[in-house]
């Protein structure tokens, strides 16, 4: 395949995905043109909805490129939406309970680290259900997110509400473990650098290194991996569990860096959001970083869409899944015959 | 038996209904070699086909053929997708179930902008005292696809598929035709399941109703061995898991609401570590078959 169909297909796909969905739009009775116009707006009609799209591939980038790294090595790990929720639910805790105790300098730093490790630990259970238990990881990723989204609705009117008891919500985060915002900007913030950085460390781990060698081997075929020394299970839980710190780290950056509390249903639709991302990425770690201002686009201009055209904002999810259904042609390797 | 005992085995076995419905569909499908994750979008699509038709004609039995209209016509385009194009199934069934939740929260939020005056679906009542016109359905459902499966020629094509399509195909059967007539149906009894969900268990659609209950009913497939009497089995276990949450909540019993919520989805997860390595699937489920179309 040449470079230039890599590129012309994933914009040929959203293109086709946008008319589609437009058409949908026309036969319900809504006026499309007056949507997508609402919808380019709110992506980017001025400065704050340039950074409102910025701000939401921010996480999409982290759990696509957990996606992609699973998709690739033939890991189907569903979950990024519960260990995003997973992340955020650790990092709020360590925030609002003990950062007091650290140094400032370290607040930030450890509550991106708790939220990393508490996205890995979710993940961690499908891996253990998949490696001891023989469970598909595609089950067991899906029941996690049910299980994430209601231990977070229960720790924020439970454990972690706020003091003042009014709201299913958290204390706000102490100063000390925010994430700035670059200077001048409404909205967007420095964490933002760690998402657009890390696909190019994912990147050079699994085309530059050893162990990168050895996860690819495992999605191309699992028996000659197992020839070759590797351990498919090995490799089956480091994929699973480096894709799910990648997502628990986009949910302590969202509320270090943008919602400064927690809420129930941190994750939103970021999970499903992030497969499209991945596959429109064609799986690649750093294809990942403009397929996520797709669509963090499609998600910024969605809510304008809603406010201004009157044109629900799930319309967003039809387009995802036609992307995904245009994009699996091409985006994943064929697999060996029965 | 009290009252309260009573009433706790009367909702278990309405909960258990969809479940079993959809999951006897997916039975057929995987003995056909057809992994169909999109089973949770077909209820859905079911789900809102039959609140819509419902509401509109007052008729249970048109609620009904549009759920199964709208149910297999996403089948049919996971069937395009991933048996004549040989899409991978996770990710088709994946990008079904995405696109049922964004297309049945669009066309309700458009249909109904204004929430209040939603107008309840008719009910499916009882074919005899305590027993459901579903529940029924699903009860007749689990004995015939036990005989077709083991006591018909065609269940016995349909099963050489599953396991060893190349084999079968050298038999002269036609793998793509029964791999799409058992996704079909698989689909149309999600669809069956989605539509008990407003015309049995509750008078309305809502976004997202369907809220895992297909993967559940996939879950219950390998709890079940890929049996037609063990998958029923199975579906009244969570039934009744479902039911005690319900009461437990009634009752005021000082448990937080999302940790009983969360009861449903820790039950499936167990019952999968416990059971789901000592299901042996058909030796060709989920693998693409490339001989003739």
């Amino acid at each position: 395949m040449t470079r230039a169909r890599a590129f012309a297909e994933p914009l040929v796909a959203t293109a086709v995905a946008l008319a589609l969905a437009g058409a949908l739009l026309a036969l319900l009775g809504a006026d499309p043109v007056a949507a997508l116009r609402a919808l380019a707006g709110g992506a980017f009609g001025d400065s704050l909805a340039l950074e409102t799209t910025a701000v939401r591939a921010g996480p999409l980038a982290l759990l696509g490129l957990g996606v992609a790294l699973s998709f690739r090595c033939g890991i189907w790990n569903i979950g990024g939406g519960g260990q995003l929720a997973a992340g955020a639910l650790a990092a709020t805790a360590f925030a609002t309970k003990s950062a007091s105790d650290w140094p400032g300098a370290l607040a930030l730093p450890l509550a991106l680290l708790a939220g990393a490790a508490a996205g890995a630990l979710w993940a961690a259970l499908a891996a253990a259900l998949r490696v001891y238990r023989n469970v598909s990881e595609v089950l067991s990723t899906i029941l996690l997110n049910f299980v994430a989204l209601e231990l977070v609705a229960w720790a924020v009117q439970g454990p972690l509400q706020e003091a003042s008891r009014s709201y299913p919500q958290s204390d706000a985060l102490p100063a000390a473990a925010r994430l700035a915002l670059f200077p001048g900007a409404h909205i967007a913030h420095v964490g933002l650098l760690l998402a657009a950085a890390l696909p190019f460390a994912v990147w050079a781990l699994l085309f530059r290194t050893a162990a990168g060698l050895r996860l690819r081997a495992v999605g191309f075929n699992p028996d000659a991996a197992r020839y070759a020394a590797v351990s498919p299970e090995l490799e089956t839980a480091r994929v699973l569990v480096l894709s799910g710190a990648l997502a628990g780290l986009a949910g302590a950056i969202e509320v270090c860096g943008v919602t400064g509390r927690l809420f129930a249903d941190p994750a939103g639709g970021y999970g499903f959001t992030a497969i499209a991302v991945a596959l429109l990425a064609r799986l690649h770690p750093l294809g990942v970083l403009p397929a996520s201002l797709v669509f963090a686009a499609l998600a910024a201009g969605g809510g304008a869409m809603q406010r201004s055209a009157a044109v629900p904002s799930v319309v967003v999810q039809v387009i995802e899944a036609l992307v995904i259904l245009f994009s699996i042609g091409f985006a994943l390797p064929r697999r060996e015959g029965a | 038996m009290d009252a309260q005992t009573l009433q706790l085995a009367e909702s278990t076995v309405r909960l258990a209904t969809p479940l079993a419905l959809a999951a006897l569909g997916e039975l057929v499908a995987e003995r056909a070699g057809v992994l169909n994750i999109g089973i949770e979008g077909m209820m859905l699509a079911g789900a809102l086909a039959a609140y819509e038709a419902g509401a509109a004609t007052g008729s249970a039995l048109v609620a009904l053929a549009a759920a199964l209209l709208a149910a297999c016509a996403l089948a049919a385009l996971f069937a395009l997708f991933a048996l004549r194009r040989r899409a991978d199934p996770i990710v088709t069934g994946t990008a079904v179930n995405i696109l049922a939740l964004g297309a049945t929260g669009s066309m309700f939020r458009l249909l109904h902008p204004a929430q209040a005056m939603l107008s309840s679906a008719p009910q499916v009542g009882d074919v005899l005292p305590g027993l459901n016109a579903f529940t029924a359905a699903a009860l007749l459902l689990a004995g015939s696809v036990a005989l077709f499966l083991r006591r018909t020629r065609a269940g016995l094509s349909l099963r050489a598929v599953g396991e060893r399509a190349e084999a079968a195909d050298a038999q002269g059967l036609s793998v793509a035709r029964i791999r799409w007539a058992a996704t079909l149906f698989g689909g149309a009894c999600a669809g069956v399941a989605g539509a008990s969900l407003v015309l049995c268990l509750s008078d309305r659609f809502v976004e997202g109703m369907t809220n895992g209950k297909g993967f559940i009913a996939l879950a219950l497939v390998l709890f079940g061995a890929h049996r037609a009497a063990r998958i029923v089995a199975g579906a009244l276990l969570f039934g009744a898991a479902s039911a005690l949450q319900f009461t437990l909540q009634a009752a005021h019993v000082d448990v937080a609401y999302p940790l009983l919520l969360m009861v449903p989805y820790l039950l499936t997860l167990l019952v999968l570590a416990l059971f789901a390595g000592r299901s042996r699937a058909p030796a060709d489920l989920a693998k693409p078959f490339h001989g003739r179309d």
